[in-house]
């Protein structure tokens, strides 16, 4: 028989009587100990407690590390640390923190309009902090501030390393840039690893790689009177101050090559836009531009709020990152790319032809989708000629005859619609059309509709289809590899500065593209080919000494009504469209994937592809004169 | 004499009406004075290590008014309705918390606060009354000494919400949430044989916990074992806080005259490491009177559970005293470098967060466990 417990108050009250008596026997006995321990602090160790907190106490001085330096791939340094003198505030010691900046800005140290910036860094430290503000002073300001130093309590002029990027805005967007730390950094990192460090990375290469570039802090102890200020002991009379050396942070290097880069830069001539170029064998981005540029170096410096307002005022936008974050639709240059995947899908041949009469129209739609500007006709095409003349009427079909999931999903398969996966953030995926996204990205169900006009226009790359050069350049890397894939990266290597161990960053290979007819590879890089010997690229290919697999591309702004002409002249120059032009060299060998985009440039033959075949010559054949 | 025959009837009668009061409000007198004793001394403390900074005062001044009120408001709910709720109670505070892991706002590094517009609060500080109500709850409805059933089951109500704070991270919380619940448990009669295989089990777990550990919190371990080796970083508090106690010897440097506290060599002077400004300021002297203070509150509280009526009064509000020892215990330990550095405040000093107002609830809660007896006597 299973014996039934019932509830024993009696035994209960007893258990709950000795259990509470207990209970404050512990609690009492634990209240002894921590009066024991205060007792032994205050009366036992009082003394020695007395002369740490009077006397002036050992004041803890940050020993910064040195921020790892970056090279680009050939060695070249392109962000290293300089001597230079910059002025800090320590808030113990200033005493009226608000009478110190108001006289800053009258000693011409600190820009009227700066002064609320400044206060929230310096607030946000603590008060035994010294906060930089002005970093890299030129000797003009070194010398009015020695003037006025004695006027200036807690205002400290040091020598420190500062960053400092030789090539000024050459690959700014990709290096990124150091700025001082704000209090939204301070939210986000472990602030006892930024004691005595004044500086961030802020974007690029120098935030992703703010980890390694860092490094670990070190500190020394030193004595300080009643004011806080630093005194000098005969030597070895106090044993007890230690120091801890700085560990400096890991230098980088970088898949970019700075003069390539360079080169692509000046090929833009001023123009807004930007170019990727990558290796196709490893995924190393070689040319990572975004143009207009800035200078990183004004960042570095501690950037007025006057010259920072300047950037992102420019309508240009200068500190926007064009490669990384800026959507554009793809146009023609993703013909290739759909030609391959109506070949995979087996709803055409290559020697399949389509008569082009200049418009399309969808069965029962008197909607006419017409040839852009030259208003003639390709006549009857086939696949390698409808590439070549990048005959728009062919890809209407195609897509038409594709459909839109399948469209879809071979893009996907190339990486459109979602981030490369490049190693610094802030990456933007561009949008890859679909059903099933429209669904998502509208509200209402008469919106949500997919129709198959829209279907039609993906088919030249227009309508929602939107990318990112990143994702341009990297399906171009795909398609000149045959199917071989790998993620997109900006640093290769990090390197012990101590040491001078190199920790090689393998490449990062994706799983590759299998085709179920690998001839059809073939088929495409021949019709791309043939772009540059007679198609619409063939003049800016000509006298190249290697063999250029391209495909220009347009893609519109300003959209076009359905009987006007589009008159270049006529458009402003903001609505102009957009030029793009991407390629791969050598054809048969590659060992350069471009995507380049030029804004408002036009024909992607005239604006963009020059700056392409400038890129090649000077990596391909670096005898030839630039 | 008729001065002091008038004047000692008035003083009879002031006393009398003075009782009569606080039995009408449902008030143990007792407690009260011990609460009110440590709060006004709080608020003194706390005026010094603010500085300039008086708004920080009256902030708080105002929280110790909705704390007292709160506390008599509790008071007065009916200890059954009180043991009704208990689950809801815990339900609530599990789905709030379950709300804040997914949608919560992140403050310090930290996914604690709940926005509900108007206020901004963390729910794990209404789990650290709901989990010991709850385990009460369940605890009488069984006969006790607890079986190997019970002890899992209770076990569980504490877990769950403990996991999911500690997730937070929220270290500090979650030990003063799981030992409410580890009190209800021993208070009931937890066999010694499980208590001793707990720790034998804890024991064992520690490398697995340590592995769990998130890096803020290792390293707060290791500067515990040797403040030294990281001075700057998590060792500064603990030094800083010891140099405060140690040079304030046995009478202080005197009230608002620490050093260390206003040069502000003292971190977080006025929220956790408020008990460093007492050692420097007011000495010995003042920490032994403030660790009185903590044990009288506890020693009544135990006092008025042994009246309790049943065992869920019991239980509960043994927890409610001895938890309250916790938080002293925690923080006093760790402010003198006996326990790591976990963020706990306090109790009824420390300025800030919701904690005040949490005790405070407590104790309105003791009151209606006590005063609902009498009703029946």
């Amino acid at each position: 028989m299973r014996r039934v417990r019932i509830k024993d108050e009696a035994l209960e009250q007893r258990i709950y009587f000795q259990r509470s008596l207990l209970a404050v026997g512990i609690v009492t006995a634990i209240a002894l100990l921590l009066a024991g321990r205060a007792a032994w602090l205050q009366v036992a160790q009082h003394q020695h407690y007395l002369e740490l907190s009077q006397g002036n106490r050992a004041r803890i001085e940050p020993l910064p590390p040195n921020r790892g330096v970056i090279y680009d791939r050939a060695g070249r340094v392109i962000a290293e640390n300089t001597p230079a003198y910059q002025l800090e505030i320590l808030r113990e010691q200033a005493g009226d923190l608000e009478e110190t900046l108001s006289r800053l800005v009258r000693f011409g140290l600190l820009e009227a309009s700066d002064v609320g910036r400044v206060r929230q860094l310096v607030l946000a430290r603590r008060s035994f902090e010294a906060v930089p503000f002005l970093l890299q002073l030129d000797d003009e300001e070194v010398a009015r501030f020695a003037v006025h130093r004695h006027e200036l309590p807690g205002v400290l002029l040091e020598t420190r390393m500062a960053r400092h990027y030789p090539y000024g805005s050459v690959g700014a967007h990709a290096l990124g840039y150091v700025g001082t730390i704000s209090e939204d950094d301070m939210q986000r990192v472990d602030r006892e690893r930024y004691f005595g460090t004044g500086v961030i990375g802020k974007t690029g290469v120098e935030r992703a790689y703010e980890d390694e570039l860092l490094g670990v802090g070190g500190h020394r102890e030193v004595l300080v009177n009643a004011e806080g200020r630093p005194v000098k002991l005969a030597e070895g009379t106090d044993p007890q101050l230690r120091t801890r050396e700085p560990l400096a942070g890991k230098d980088l290097r970088m898949t970019i090559d700075i003069e390539l880069q360079r080169i692509a830069e000046e090929a833009f001539a001023g123009r807004r836009g930007g170019v990727v170029a990558i290796d196709p064998a490893s995924g190393d981005v070689l040319v990572f531009a975004s143009l207009p540029s800035f200078d990183p170096n004004g960042f570095a410096r501690g950037i007025s709020r006057s010259d920072y307002l300047a950037l992102t005022e420019n309508p240009d936008q200068p500190l926007f990152n064009r490669v990384l974050r800026g959507t554009y639709p793809p146009g023609s240059t993703i013909k290739p790319l759909m030609a391959l995947a109506g070949l995979e899908y087996e709803v055409i041949r290559p020697e399949d032809q389509v008569y082009c009469p200049g418009t399309y129209s969808l069965p029962g739609s008197r909607h006419r989708y017409r040839e852009p500007r030259r208003g003639g006709t390709h006549g009857p095409v086939d696949m390698h000629r409808a590439v070549m003349k990048s005959c728009d009427v062919y890809f209407y079909r195609l897509a038409n005859t594709l459909g839109i999931q399948r469209i879809h999903d071979s893009m996907a398969r190339m990486g459109f619609g979602q981030p490369t996966g490049i190693d610094i953030a802030g990456e933007r995926g561009g949008i890859m059309p679909s059903p099933a996204w429209k669904k998502t990205a509208f509200a209402t169900r008469e919106q949500q509709v997919w129709f198959p006009g829209e279907t039609v226009i993906v088919g030249i790359g227009q309508g929602y289809w939107t990318a990112t050069l990143l994702q341009l350049a990297n399906a171009t890397a795909l398609l000149s590899t045959r199917g071989r894939h790998f993620r997109p990266r900006l640093v290769r290597a990090l390197v012990d500065p101590e040491t001078k161990q190199v920790e090689e960053k393998p490449a990062v290979a994706l799983p590759p593209l299998e085709l179920n007819q690998p001839a059809n590879w073939e088929i495409i890089v021949d019709a791309m080919v043939a772009v540059t010997t007679g198609g619409t690229a063939a003049r800016a290919a000509r006298g190249a000494a290697y063999s250029i697999a391209g495909k220009t591309g347009t893609a519109q702004v300003f959209s076009v009504g359905q009987t006007e002409k589009y008159d270049e002249k006529e458009v402003s120059e903001r609505l102009r469209d957009h030029a793009l032009f991407v390629a791969f060299a050598p054809a048969d060998s590659p060992k350069l994937a471009v995507a380049v985009l030029v804004e408002n440039g036009g024909f992607g033959a005239s604006a963009a592809a020059p700056i392409a075949r400038a890129i090649f010559d000077a990596y391909l054949s670096p005898a030839s004169p630039p | 004499m008729m001065y002091g025959e008038l004047g000692a009837s008035r003083t009879k009668r002031t006393v009398t009406g003075m009782a009569r009061l606080l039995k009408a409000l449902r008030l143990d007198g007792m407690l009260l004075s011990g609460l009110a004793g440590v709060s006004l001394f709080g608020l003194f403390v706390l005026y010094s290590a603010a500085g300039d900074n008086t708004a920080l005062w009256f902030s708080q001044l105002a929280r110790v008014g909705i704390g007292f009120t709160l506390m008599i408001v509790l008071a007065h709910v009916p200890d059954h309705f009180l043991r009704m709720l208990s689950p809801a109670a815990w339900a609530v505070g599990i789905v709030l918390l379950a709300i804040v892991a997914v949608a919560g706002d992140i403050g310090k590094g930290a996914q604690r606060w709940l926005d509900l517009g108007v206020i901004r609060f963390q729910p794990s500080e209404i789990l650290k009354l709901a989990v010991p109500m709850m385990c009460a709850w369940y605890l009488h409805q069984r006969p006790l000494p607890p079986s190997l059933r019970d002890i899992a089951v209770v076990l569980l109500i504490v877990a769950v919400p403990v996991g999911l704070i500690a997730e937070q991270p929220d270290l500090g919380t979650a030990l003063l949430v799981a030992a409410a619940g580890i009190i209800v448990l021993v208070l009931a009669g937890l066999s010694w044989r499980y208590v001793l295989g707990g720790a034998v089990v804890f024991g064992a777990a520690v490398p697995v916990i340590w592995h769990f550990m998130h890096d803020y919190q290792r390293q707060r371990v290791m500067t515990l074992l040797d403040p030294e080796s990281d001075a700057l970083g998590s060792g500064y508090h603990i030094i800083q806080s010891q140099i405060a106690i140690g040079s304030g010897g046995v009478f202080g440097k005197g009230w608002m005259n620490g050093s260390q506290a206003q040069l502000e060599f003292l971190p977080e002077r006025s929220t956790d490491f408020i008990f460093a400004v007492i050692g420097e300021e007011l000495g010995l002297l003042g920490l032994t009177a403030l660790l009185a203070a903590y044990l009288f509150i506890v020693g009544r509280g135990i006092y008025m559970s042994l009246q309790c009526r049943d065992a869920f009064s019991r239980l509960l509000a043994g927890s409610i005293a001895l938890t309250f020892f916790v938080y002293a215990f925690v923080n006093a330990g760790m402010v003198m470098g006996l326990l790591p550095v976990v963020g706990v405040p306090l109790p009824l000093v420390s300025y800030g967060g919701t904690s005040f107002v949490t005790l405070m609830a407590g104790f309105g809660i003791l009151m209606s466990l006590h005063s609902s007896r009498k009703l029946v006597g």
